[in-house]
């Protein structure tokens, strides 16, 4: 399967990862490559197979809900790029 | 020599006050120093925590409050979070991340006493074969340095291998314990899906990731995961069920065990050599008491491309996270925030994480996602099926854990699909989440190779039994490369 320019496009957008110009092309040849891998599983018959998400079909643990967990912010943001007044920074959004 | 001792023989003379744990861990680090910079299967080597924890250790072990592990040096996957110490998962993303908080497993081996060395080079974000896609460089194989440790745990399998750590912790998501034991000659084990604590080891693909040890021999595997296997209620995944001592069963007999070997296993594609190996190694088991039976697990085939939907598809949903806002990577100047988004992900990416990103993003799309996603979800089954109704006729089954011995660094790096082809046997496993390990069997070219063992869920005691059975009567687990001995 041959993934083309405009699908390398659509599939950066969808991944939020820019693939520069001169990217494009290797890009689209090794992504082909592993699509073609995926060919293999169209020549089986799985008809009636129920779908599984998970090694064990059990249902999902809940917890009381409460608070557990104490405020840790300040150590929490000291990871991030940039912070002002407890909240994280990022370019203007809204002109 | 301290580091030629077993972690048995090391817990002994610590209780026994033979040596203290700040000796034992200096030994280490000094290793480390001497013989790391060849191999580069550290990222982070931390000997200040390393030597105040082994101050610790001494203090507990001498109050008579210490435990089997208590003093014992270990190396941490730089996949687990560990407070105040880089967790990079070997990414530029997160060359800058310094965890605040530790996995659940670091606390566990923490309360156990045991001194951290350092944090083990690794595939970015554990995706990869041969731990060549770290950000930081590749990590050398001990027994020939031209030849890829094996991925995404290649650096904990080399740490153990060259003897610059007595024990490491690995996590496994296709075969990321079990294919690097075997290509260094170690041992290490894949348990059950939901015994071992996820909360705190960055995710790649949550319906897969399970951490396990990685060790010399199958007994130090057992007491390892003894320590690091408890239910935590931070990990929804986590199994809510008491766990076994999983060194109980070591010395029971293997007189009547049932292995069953698939012929799928054994053919084209298998080494010649591997394939000899292997099939010595079942024999000697069988001399062990065991029977040898046929099985089929006839989807073996379709695990791959079934896998590669599937943990690229949860890697997009994982690793969305990484988006420049709230740690790790930002870049430069961003225009706008989809800017800021695209642009540090691409930059601060490497090549294999981006292609990953991208396949399961694509996968999961509007127009893809029946043909793709469901279908390899619907092959999930059908293989995870084969092995419940091989299990129905064997206790275990036995066979190749990669297809070849170590492969030259390099040799399959433009090639994903090539590079995905190491794990054939592995990842089978993973789709079904049973546990699984790889034993030292043997060499073929001068390279390590092992003996993979798959067990139904809740085996691991029986598959550490004959691990620890077959190394009774074999010595490949204690073979050491001649420059690290």
């Amino acid at each position: 399967m041959s993934i083309g320019k405009s699908e390398v496009e659509y599939i950066s957008r969808l991944a939020m990862i820019a693939v520069a110009e001169n990217e494009v092309e290797p890009v689209s040849a090794k992504l082909s490559k592993v699509l073609d891998l995926f060919e293999q599983m169209q020549a089986v018959n799985t008809e009636g197979v129920e779908p599984m998400a998970h090694p064990h079909e059990v249902a999902q643990r809940l917890r009381v809900d409460q608070v557990t967990e104490a405020d840790q912010h300040e150590k929490l943001q000291s990871v991030a790029p940039a912070t002002a007044k407890e909240m994280y920074l990022v370019p203007q959004v809204i002109e | 020599m301290l580091h030629t001792l077993s972690v048995k023989q090391m817990s002994e003379k610590l209780h026994a006050g033979e040596i203290t744990s700040v000796e034992l861990t200096q030994h280490y680090l000094d290793r480390i120093a001497e013989f790391d910079p060849e191999l580069n299967a550290y990222v982070t080597v931390t000997p200040e925590l390393a030597l105040e924890m082994a101050k610790e250790a001494d203090v507990r072990l001498k109050n008579g409050a210490a435990g089997q592990l208590t003093g014992i040096p270990i190396a941490h996957k730089d996949i687990f979070c560990t407070d105040g110490v880089k967790t990079s998962c070997s990414s530029k993303m997160l060359d800058n991340f310094i965890a605040p908080y530790d996995a659940h497993v670091v606390t566990l081996l923490k309360k156990a006493g045991m001194p951290i060395l350092g944090k083990t080079n690794m595939d970015e974000f554990a995706m990869g074969s041969s731990s060549e896609s770290s950000y930081y460089g590749p990590t050398k194989n001990p027994w020939d340095l031209n030849a890829v440790p094996g991925g995404s745990s290649g650096g904990a399998a080399a740490v153990i291998a060259a003897n610059l750590a007595p024990l490491a912790t690995g996590t496994d998501t296709g075969g990321s314990i079990r294919q690097p034991a075997s290509f260094c000659g170690i041992t290490g084990i894949k348990p059950t899906y939901g015994t071992v604590s996820r909360f705190g080891i960055i995710a790649y693909a949550s319906s897969f990731d399970q951490a396990g040890p990685m060790t010399r021999s199958a007994e130090e595997s057992a007491w390892l995961l003894n320590a690091m296997s408890e239910f935590d209620e931070r990990d929804s995944t986590c199994l809510e069920m008491s766990r076994p001592d999983f060194s109980a069963n070591l010395n029971d007999s293997l007189a009547g065990l049932k292995v069953g070997v698939p012929a799928e296993y054994f053919g084209e594609g298998l080494d010649a050599d591997v394939e000899q190996v292997v099939k010595a190694a079942i024999a000697e088991i069988e001399k062990l008491g065991a029977t040898v039976l046929p099985v089929s697990l006839p989807n073996k085939d379709l695990a791959v491309p079934a896998y590669y939907v599937l943990a690229p598809a949860e890697a997009s949903s994982n690793l969305s996270r990484y988006d420049g806002v709230r740690f790790g990577y930002r870049c430069a100047q961003p225009q706008d925030l989809e800017d800021l988004y695209k642009r540090s992900r691409a930059e601060g990416f490497g090549a294999e994480v981006k292609r990953r990103i991208m396949v399961g993003a694509y996968a999961l799309s509007a127009g893809y996602y029946d043909a793709y996603y469901l279908k390899a979800q619907r092959l999930r089954r059908m293989v995870r099926d084969d092995f419940t109704q091989a299990f129905e006729q064997c206790d275990v089954i036995m066979g190749p854990v990669a297809p070849t011995p170590a492969f030259n660094l390099g040799e399959k790096t433009d090639d994903p699909t090539s590079m995905y082809l190491a794990d054939l046997y592995t990842i089978p496993v993973n789709l079904g989440g049973f546990p699984a390990m790889s034993v030292p069997a043997g060499f073929a070219q001068g390279r390590p190779v092992g003996l993979h063992i798959v067990g139904p869920y809740f085996s691991e005691a029986k598959l550490l039994n004959i691990g620890h059975q077959f190394q009774q009567v074999t010595n490949w687990h204690q073979q050491m490369p001649e420059q690290y001995r």
